[in-house]
């Protein structure tokens, strides 16, 4: 496989890193501390094209390629993992979804506000008993003459207190499993749509994480995404994408950490040597890279994969397993090398550490990585 | 209407800084970036542009690579860019790059209601020559050193910064303007400019192309037409870190002035 940028990718790079570094990063230790949204840095990627990066410019995205994307997310998590959420979150879980299974309308009813930034996106499938199950659906939409009438809950939804644009799973016909869900695009304006508790977290504390409650909600009958009964599909196929994302940010943060310790123990003296002259920080150092770079090549393979329309869900099932516990163990190192002042909230690692476990857990598990991979294996 | 922005490509001094045994920097070992003050004036016209719907073209003088950075320019939203690039300019010093910058503008064209705009001047040089060299040759009204720029049909007003105060000057167009890093905070390069800069049109001026207008002549262009001589270059030593002092309480005021009284400065 080529893994050699082409310049235009080679340019976003340079100008995520430049963002990252002087708009980002100076905020990442206060909107964790604060658990505050950063709203303002929302709106500065929105006009660099940051909230629509891989969707066609007819429909007000940026033109570029979802190995852009996941360059962003990356580079935006080496110095805040709230941030690269953010940005995964919207545009893997909604614009998407919209814009792989929308009708013509849908898209260009949806996603202009979306692909600029104007609105956030948000994607509610989890529910309290339906969280790796997601077959077991309890939110139900019955169809009203020319409108679906959704009742239930959703939990732990990623930008949910900011977004106005949902795409939301519903079960339409109960008797038929899987196969009775159905995928919706849900306005915040819609009545009976309301916002539920503020989620209170070990990492990524600046994102806004809450539950979405439906109370007789009115969606008009064309806000349907794709065919009924096709929600569980649809679904799937948005977590494999979503999951190019958070294998981004997991990666982001292990380089991030790296860079801190490097950083750190070149500067940190202790038995009269720098702690990078000692052969135990060579080697972990050189372990916590080399990890990365292989979570690297699998994160930029599965972008590639899907940027070229192939086949790519073990690849981001393995992407992101790889990933996520490459991070979650680079960090932790990373926190160690530091000692007693990386289990500080002085220096950033304790974040990255928390912020890590995340990518462990949410748009799939680990566990639910490895059933996809075997399953690609074909082992029953 | 058009604005002409002259952009240069310098080596990065904030990193470290090489020098060949010659006394000449060493260019080859320090990274490339575009020079800020340029970029101050880009988006100075990037401004104009949103305002009045004009269209901005860079110029640079360089070798060949220096494409990636007008490409760079043209991501943040320039329309069009120019380098200008031949063995006969090379090792020019600012008079010949004046000259040579002159006759490229000249030759795209400068009408009624155009702007030329460029950096106070160049980190790796620290001349602020090029520009008012480049108004001379044209014959156009300059002002340097500007904080900040207001168009008003064929007026411009522009603040000047300067050690001691500022200095307001009126100017009509065409004129050329150098831009301080003051004027304001460049924009970031967007995802759509970056996959859309490689599509816009780039031109190279060769020395085929410049070379029957009149301010170009062998005598007077490259290392060999170039009046001046480097003895050595040097890094000049850092300014010692400035102290804050923040409050407008008595307290303050009093440490304030004991500190001026400790330095004989009051």
């Amino acid at each position: 496989m080529d893994f050699h940028l082409t310049k235009e990718q080679e340019m976003v790079r340079k100008m995520y890193r430049e963002f990252a570094e002087t708009e980002v990063k100076p905020l990442a230790e206060e909107i964790d501390e604060e658990e505050r949204f950063p709203m303002e840095t929302v709106e500065k990627m929105a006009k660099l094209g940051m909230m629509g990066i891989y969707f066609p410019k007819e429909y007000g995205g940026a033109g570029g390629d979802v190995l852009s994307y996941a360059m962003c997310v990356e580079e935006l998590a080496k110095v805040c993992g709230t941030t690269a959420v953010i940005v995964s979150a919207h545009t893997s879980l909604c614009c998407a979804p919209i814009f792989e299974h929308g009708t013509e309308e849908q898209k260009k009813k949806y996603l202009p506000d979306l692909l600029s930034g104007k609105k956030i996106g948000a994607f509610g499938l989890t529910e309290p008993n339906a969280g790796t199950d997601a077959s077991g659906q309890q939110t139900t939409a019955v169809l009203e003459g020319d409108h679906y009438v959704l009742n239930g809950s959703k939990c732990f939804i990623t930008n949910g207190t900011v977004a106005e644009t949902f795409v939301v799973f519903a079960m339409t016909d109960k008797k038929l499993g899987n196969h009775g869900i159905s995928a919706f695009i849900v306005e915040k304006s819609f009545p009976g749509f309301s916002v539920g508790k503020h989620e209170k977290k070990m990492g990524i504390r600046g994102s806004s994480t809450c539950d979405l409650i439906f109370e007789d909600c009115i969606v008009p009958k064309e806000n349907l995404l794709g065919q009924e009964g096709k929600g569980f599909k649809i679904a799937m196929m948005t977590l494999d994408g979503g999951r190019i994302g958070i294998a981004a940010q997991a990666l982001g943060l292990g380089e991030g950490a790296i860079n801190e310790a490097v950083k750190y123990t070149q500067e940190r003296v202790q038995f009269k040597k720098r702690l990078s002259q000692f052969q135990n920080t060579q080697f972990q150092l050189a372990d916590m890279h080399t990890r990365m770079q292989a979570a690297q090549y699998l994160v930029y393979a599965a972008a590639m994969k899907k940027q070229n329309h192939e086949n790519y869900s073990m690849d981001a099932a393995m992407a992101k397993l790889f990933a996520a516990e490459s991070a979650s163990d680079v960090t932790r190192r990373a926190v160690q090398l530091f000692g007693g002042y990386g289990y500080t909230r002085e220096y950033p690692v304790e974040r990255m550490m928390r912020d890590a476990k995340i990518t462990e857990i949410y748009e799939g598990t680990s566990e639910v990585q490895r059933m996809v991979i075997s399953s690609h294996l074909g082992v029953k | 209407m058009k604005i002409i922005v002259c952009v240069k490509q310098v080596p990065d001094t904030s990193g470290k800084v090489a020098v060949n045994p010659d006394g000449t920097l060493n260019r080859a070992s320090m990274a490339a970036i575009t020079n800020p003050d340029d970029l101050n004036a880009v988006e100075a016209a990037l401004v104009l542009k949103e305002q009045t719907g004009a269209e901005v073209i860079v110029v640079s003088m360089g070798p060949p690579p220096a494409e990636g950075m007008l490409r760079e320019v043209m991501a943040r939203g320039v329309d069009r860019a120019i380098l200008v690039s031949a063995r006969e300019f090379g090792g020019s010093d600012t008079y010949a790059t004046s000259q040579i910058l002159a006759a490229a503008i000249d030759k795209i064209g400068v009408d009624k209601d155009d702007i030329v705009m460029c950096g106070r001047q160049a980190i790796d040089g620290d001349t602020a020559q090029v520009g008012p060299q480049i108004a001379e040759k044209l014959g156009l009204p300059q002002v340097s050193y500007a904080a900040e720029i207001v168009k008003e049909g064929d007026t411009i007003t522009v603040k000047r910064m300067l050690e001691d105060g500022y200095m307001t000057i009126k100017v009509k167009t065409p004129c050329l303007i150098t831009c301080i890093k003051e004027l304001n905070t460049p924009r970031y390069m967007s995802v759509g400019g970056i996959y859309e800069c490689w599509s816009k049109p780039y031109e190279i001026f060769d020395y085929n192309t410049l070379k029957d207008h009149p301010f170009i002549d062998k005598d007077t262009i490259g290392l060999s037409g170039s009046p001046t001589n480097i003895l050595t270059s040097f890094t000049p030593p850092q300014k010692g870190a400035g102290m804050m002092l923040e409050g407008a309480d008595k307290a303050t005021c009093d440490k304030l002035a004991g500190i001026l009284a400790a330095k004989h400065m009051i």
